[in-house]
């Protein structure tokens, strides 16, 4: 996916270098070509430009829950039996099957958006996502691909739950230091693959990765120091934050998730509207322009990663003092893999990363009760989310099976090449 | 073999790149195809070699239609092609590109002795003089391209396409090739000799096509004068030369002395070069493509740290400034390949116009840009500058090249500068806008900005250049008067310091 | 560019400009990193040398204490000694700007690297008596060839997709969907009612384990070369891909079928009769599994393949300039499509390492990253098959260290297993750098 739309005509397109005419008639540009152009860029063309998108995004949805299908019916016991007698008696397998699709996908919807409770788990559930997620689509946007933000989970999490249960504070002193320590160290965890990169070249898909690793050691070597162990446990667990580090709830929902959109609005108004963001952009597009034209690369891969790593202590923050985890190495879960699936479904926009970010929280809301009320492996969540990034990252692929029309923009995806 | 194009056509949607195009190449002829940037010329070649299917058309060889759907059916034909950006692999040695797609094995493993002997036979009987064994990305272009020369002829080319083949040579190179054409030519080889410079088919063409806006508009002889030749390629009358009055040169503004670069390899590029440019004063810098031009400039503008000397203006040393201080200090820079340096090609036209002033008070308070300052400036300068584009929305890669390189230098003159260093300011360009690019840049000296050209371009150098500075190997082998007869800044190219360059422009 | 270029008129200098000797930034910088790198060497093992009280430690031939090896003793002081006069020599080479290049240079660093490791390995294994555990040096060699194979044939898969342009970040993917198929094959073969030899039930795992890595490879390239996917994203998509379909069918293997199943049988060592009785080295490297000598097989038969036929000339063609090879009849994507799905044969394999190869049951955490391990191999390796097994073997050597000083004392075990991390990060940043990657690396080729 070459970010510049190489010209397809080669060195056909003709200039109107007539400036006797003086007309400015571009019909000699083939109309084809300008369209998928035009919907790169431009403020007045964000409707309209969307619209492909979210087509594309909703047919990988779609496409991706067939498959998901597929794969609950052969995980059912009775559908598979059903297949030995297939021929004589056609009629159980689809019963069977579609019974089987038809729990599994009610109860997914029914615990993800189903109640009030669905509800506050799948925010609670999407907000970490969200944050972390605009962490690796600002990354992207700057032309980095941050597969770090488990790794900057986990150092924000240490920092920010330390300070949680480790210091006695008023209430909301204590939940600021303990809110800022996790994005501080998010952001230093975050910046070291941006240094390494900006000062040696050390691709940050490799570094970030390695990141990930050493912060689970760092986890636990700290985690096996005194102080940070639970009294009344011998596993090794931390305490949870006191309740003066824990964000307030309001209407049964943390705080943190409010936290998570004034995230986005940040990475939006960052990216849109600040000179920082001006300068990632470009970078991000095409950093020898950038560089001739001043800026510094280095700096803006240092700020980028280290705003990513930020973001994702954000996200540290809305487990350990929204949710009171005790800090495990296990403590981010998924979240920061899952994180880079959302942000790529999202299309690295802060707006698609929410919308992303939400569908995958409701994704694991509901893998919960699937499996409880329907049997259904909580693992096929997480296939779910692979394809559907995969057709998202294909649409030609997905509109080659819908048979849609239209010529959509391509996935603001940036990196090429190593 | 004889060659005919029959009513070729090749469409891009709305868009008909070449319009039913008739052509006839005769055995052991060297038929010249003449035509601006952007006329269709390629597009015709890509059909003819396999690169690109017809929309409409035949093309038929002794009287035989044929069609090409891959590169090796043209070749299986006898059709050669030596594309103007050379299609070598830089990484293998000339005998591996020779020898790719037509390897010769014995017992499964490659048989690297026998290609080297092609090479060295097809070398000796074509007088195309290379070392089989050389890693391609050391040699210099010239010797890049009797490579690609060398690997049409082991396919047996019949008829051979040079396309734009001179834009990488010296002078004197180019009297080699023309010298190889002419010997490939006696032994029957047809030659399609695709190029927009007048001069080069008036020497070696038998016959000429003129092809403008995807047709052929006309043909004709040698004999033909060029602003005859150039009227029928561009369509109107053309003025072949800049008007500007003698300058009047200042004070030396940038200065730069004893400058060395070694390259990311460890080749020393630029070596202890000194000059400097006066206000009010185009300063030409000639030499052919990798002569150390490109580190040079590079070094100016603090992109590349020079390893040696000092660059200052107005007698402040900047050689340890990034950019952005250079930048800072009134240098405007145009580069050399504009959709690798000169803009970002997703960003829109009102974006790319900013793309080095966004920082500048009058586009930004604190962190935040000023929208309406920016779009008030991307109007003007499209009007100002004339740049053909729907909207200031449009992405700038989706432009003509004439057009994103308007941008560039709207952008670089939008403001008050010192130094103006352009680098290739009219490559890839249509005539209109090379024009109106020439036309800026004597405006900008006239207004006492040093100005700086690099070009490797001689016709661009004398039409612009108060003053040429010849660079050859990483050196300036002289500075001379604009005065100086082509064939010895042709030497100078090459490597030679000419008695002229002892008392040359440099008074 | 050189001077030996086509001027008629030979090269003069220009007026009267002696050329003065300029001595590149990056020759100074790399002067300047190895004084440092040398003198925390040195200085590290004078502080190791300096910590022994005791010199006695105990060592072994072998890997584990058996008949054949006995433990026997060693004196600590001539080792750390000799190791701070070999980082010394370095340093002031290195100091004087008289450090050699090229494979002297590689050579002569790898011996302060092994200067270093015999110097640590005597602070770390002197004045344990306390504990009251014995614990002697172990051969390393036949620990680190057996974590080494997977990570070189992983690496191997790499060589190839990349060198034809193709980026593989999925090699991860390739060796859980492996490790995977290796044990369900190798456990079906045995359960079945197929007559199959016991003695081929694991190979016949092998042999999932490659359908498994090939089917990825096959993805890889279907969303690649096909839909032009950008290939980083595609790869790590790609991983998530299969460790959820790994992990939810595993959850599908209900526990009462899980010996027909889940339980393969594992790979027996062969001895190669001559070759395994060499000392020291012998037995590490001849007296392995099946699918060790299939991985030294590989790199010599990948570095032929590449290097040495015609396919090989025509899959770096299309890595390094894609264009160049399609005007000369070659078919970029076919040529592709070869190197990616031959490449997926190599990272099945070794992925079937770590069920059939090694432990056998399949677990979520079988590979635990070490398809990313590869790939920084590959990196490290510069993208050539031999270097990319030499960097492997150098990440095998420090995962083995790791097992291995778990026993010791002085040094903190999450040190320990981050060591193997931290190393590739210095790998990648501060010895390789900006290394050249094929040009043409994930980018799709796309006829105008």
């Amino acid at each position: 996916m070459s970010e510049t739309p190489k010209d397809p005509l080669g060195p056909g397109t003709p200039d109107n270098g007539d400036q006797g005419q003086g007309t400015t008639t571009q019909g000699a540009v083939p109309a084809g070509k300008n369209d998928a152009a035009r919907n790169g860029a431009g403020r007045d063309r964000d409707l309209t430009s969307w619209l492909p998108t979210v087509v594309d995004s909703i047919a990988a949805v779609v496409l991706a829950l067939l498959v998901g299908a597929l794969l609950i019916m052969f995980s059912t016991p009775r559908v598979v039996e059903s297949l030995s007698y297939f021929f004589s008696y056609p009629w159980d397998f689809f019963k069977f099957s579609g019974e089987a699709v038809w729990d599994g996908y009610r109860a997914l919807i029914s615990g993800s958006i189903g109640s009030g409770t669905a509800w506050t788990r799948t925010l609670e559930r999407a907000a970490p996502l969200i944050c972390a997620g605009l962490g690796v689509s600002l990354a992207f946007r700057a032309g980095m691909f941050n597969i770090g933000a488990q790794g900057q989970i986990l150092l924000g999490a240490l920092v920010g739950g330390f300070i949680g249960f480790h210091y006695d504070l008023p209430p909301g002193i204590h939940l600021l230091a303990a809110l800022l320590g996790a994005l501080v160290a998010g952001a230093a965890w975050g910046a070291i693959a941006g240094i390494l990169k900006a000062r040696t070249g050390a691709h940050e898909v490799i570094t970030t990765i390695m990141l990930n690793y050493v912060g689970r050691f760092t986890m636990l070597y700290f985690l096996g120091k005194e102080a940070l162990q639970r009294p009344d446990s011998d596993n090794l667990l931390s305490p949870p934050v006191d309740d003066s580090a824990a964000f307030p709830t309001i209407a049964g929902v943390h705080v943190g998730v409010l936290l998570a959109v004034v995230a986005a609005l940040f990475v939006w108004w960052l990216l849109e509207r600040s000179t920082l963001g001006f300068e990632m952009r470009a970078v991000g597009a095409n950093p020898d322009a950038a560089r001739t034209a001043g800026m510094s690369v280095a700096r803006v891969y240092v700020s980028a990663m280290a705003l990513a790593g930020m973001l994702a202590g954000l996200a540290a923050t809305m487990t350990v003092l929204g949710r009171q985890d005790s800090l495990t190495d296990q403590v981010a879960g998924t979240v920061g893999f899952d994180a880079i699936t959302v942000a790529l479904l999202g299309r690295t926009t802060p707006l698609g990363t929410v919308l992303a970010g939400l569908l995958f929280g409701a994704l694991s809301a509901g893998g919960l009760s699937m499996q409880g009320a329907a049997g259904v492996p909580p693992e096929l969540t997480q296939v779910l989310q692979a394809l559907i990034v995969l057709f998202v990252a294909a649409p030609a692929l997905v509109r080659g099976i819908f048979r849609l029309r239209g010529q959509g923009r391509k996935a603001d995806v940036m990196a090429t090449g190593w | 073999m004889k060659l005919e194009i029959k009513g070729l056509t090749k469409r891009f949607g709305s868009f008909t790149a070449n319009d039913h195009i008739d052509l006839t190449v005769e055995p052991g002829e060297i038929h010249c195809l003449l035509g601006e940037n952007g006329a269709g010329k390629s597009t015709l070649m890509n059909m003819l070699y396999g690169l690109l299917e017809p929309t409409e058309g035949q093309i038929v060889v002794d009287g035989e239609p044929v069609t090409f759907s891959t590169p090796g059916e043209a070749i299986e034909a006898g059709i050669g092609m030596v594309h103007q950006h050379f299609m070598l692999v830089p990484v293998f040695t000339v005998a591996e590109n020779v020898m790719l797609g037509r390897e010769q094995t014995r017992r499964g493993v490659l048989d690297r002795k026998a290609a080297s002997r092609l090479v060295r036979d097809l070398s000796d009987r074509y007088g195309l003089k290379v070392d089989p064994d050389a890693l391609v990305e050391n040699l210099p272009v010239g010797v890049q391209q009797r490579v690609e020369i060398l690997k049409a002829l082991a396919n047996d080319a019949k008829v051979l396409i040079l396309d734009e083949p001179t834009a990488v040579l010296t002078p004197q190179e180019i009297d080699e090739l023309m010298a190889i054409m002419r010997g490939l030519k006696e032994q029957g080889t047809s030659i399609i000799f695709i190029t927009h410079k007048l001069r080069e088919v008036k020497a070696i063409g038998d016959r000429i096509s003129v092809i403008r806006r995807g047709k052929v508009v006309g043909t004709a002889q040698p004999s033909a004068s060029e602003a005859e030749l150039a009227e029928l390629m561009v369509g109107r009358s053309v003025q072949l030369t800049v008007d500007k009055a003698p300058a009047t040169s200042g004070a030396a503004v940038l200065e730069a002395r004893g400058i060395s670069v070694v390259d990311p390899r460890g080749h020393l590029v630029v070596k202890d070069v000194s000059f400097e440019a006066r206000a009010g004063e185009v300063l030409g810098i000639a030499g052919v493509q990798g002569n150390g031009q490109t580190e040079l400039i590079k070094s100016l503008l603090g992109l590349v740290r020079p390893d040696a000397g000092q660059v200052w203006i107005d007698g402040r040393d900047i050689s340890r400034h990034n950019p952005r201080e250079s930048l800072e200090e009134g240098i405007g820079y145009v580069p050399e390949d504009r959709s690798h340096d000169g803009f970002v090609g997703s960003f829109s036209v009102r974006e790319n116009l900013v793309l080095d002033l966004f920082r500048n008070e009058e586009f930004s308070r604190g962190p935040v840009l000023k929208r309406d300052a920016i779009e008030a400036n991307a109007r003007h300068r499209i009007e100002e500058f004339d740049i053909r584009t729907e909207t200031m929305e449009t992405p700038v890669a989706s432009l003509s090249g004439g057009n994103q390189q308007k941008v560039v230098v709207a952008r670089e003159f939008s403001r008050p500068l010192k130094v103006l260093i352009a680098s290739q300011p009219t490559r890839g360009v249509d005539v209109g806008s090379i024009e109106f690019i020439h036309k800026r840049i004597i405006a900008e000296r006239d207004r006492g900005t040093a100005v700086i050209i690099v070009s490797t371009e001689l016709d661009e150098i004398y039409a612009l250049s108060d003053r040429i500075a010849v660079m050859y190997d990483g050196r300036i082998v002289g500075t001379v008067d604009p005065s100086i007869p082509r064939e010895e800044i042709g030497l100078m190219m090459a490597g030679a310091t000419t008695s002229a360059a002892a008392n040359g422009g440099a008074a | 560019m050189t001077t030996t270029t086509t001027g008629p008129a030979p090269a003069s200098p220009g007026p009267g400009a002696p050329e003065a000797p300029v001595r590149d930034r990056a020759d100074v910088r790399r002067q300047v990193r190895l004084v440092i790198t040398f003198g925390l060497v040195l200085a590290s093992l004078v502080v190791f040398a300096l910590l022994v009280d005791d010199p006695a430690f105990t060592y072994l031939l072998g890997e584990k204490r058996t008949a054949e090896f006995v433990p026997k003793d060693g004196n600590a002081t001539y080792i750390s000694w000799g190791a701070v006069v070999i980082a010394a020599i370095a340093l002031v080479l290195a100091a004087l700007d008289r450090f050699p290049r090229g494979w002297k240079g590689a050579l002569l660093g790898i011996l302060v690297g092994l200067a270093f490791y015999a110097g640590f390995l005597m602070w770390a294994y002197t004045d344990q008596a306390e504990g009251g555990i014995q614990v002697f040096i172990a051969n390393p060699i036949p620990g680190t060839i057996r974590i080494a194979t997977p990570l070189v044939l992983g690496a191997l898969a790499g060589c190839l997709c990349e060198r034809a342009g193709v980026i593989n970040i999925a090699i991860e993917a390739q060796f859980l969907s492996g490790a995977f198929f290796a044990s369900v094959f190798s456990s079906i073969a045995y359960s079945s009612l197929v007559f199959i030899p016991v003695a081929l039930c694991a190979v016949f795992g092998l042999l999932g384990g490659v359908l498994a890595g090939v089917l990825i490879a096959a993805m890889l390239g279907w969303f690649a070369l096909r839909y032009r996917v950008n290939q980083v994203v595609l790869g790590v998509v790609l991983v998530a891909f299969a460790t959820g379909l790994t992990s939810f069918l595993l959850g599908q293997i209900p526990s009462d079928h899980k010996e027909t199943l889940n339980d393969p049988q594992v790979l027996e060592k062969i001895e190669i009769p001559v070759l395994a009785d060499i000392p020291v080295v012998g037995d590490a490297l001849f007296n392995q599994t099946l699918l060790v000598y299939l991985m030294y097989a590989s790199v010599a038969l990948v570095t032929f393949l590449l290097f040495q036929t015609r396919w090989g000339l025509r899959v770096r063609a299309v890595g390094e300039h894609p264009k160049a090879a399609d005007t000369v009849g070659i078919q970029v994507n076919r040529v592709r499509w070869q190197a990616v799905l031959l490449g997926g044969v190599f990272a099945g394999l070794g992925g079937a390492y770590y069920t059939v190869g090694s432990t056998g049951a399949f677990d979520r955490e079988v590979s635990a990253g070490t398809g990313f391990i590869a790939l920084a191999a590959v990196i490290m390796g510069r993208w050539h098959p031999v270097g990319a097994t030499f960097a492997a073997v150098f990440f095998g050597f420090m995962w083995n260290l790791q097992n291995q000083l778990s026993f010791v004392q002085p040094v903190p075990g999450e040190l320990l297993g981050a060591a193997p991390y931290l190393a590739t990060i210095i790998a990648v940043a501060g010895f390789v750098g900006r290394v050249r990657p094929p040009a043409a690396d994930g980018e799709p080729y796309v006829k105008e």
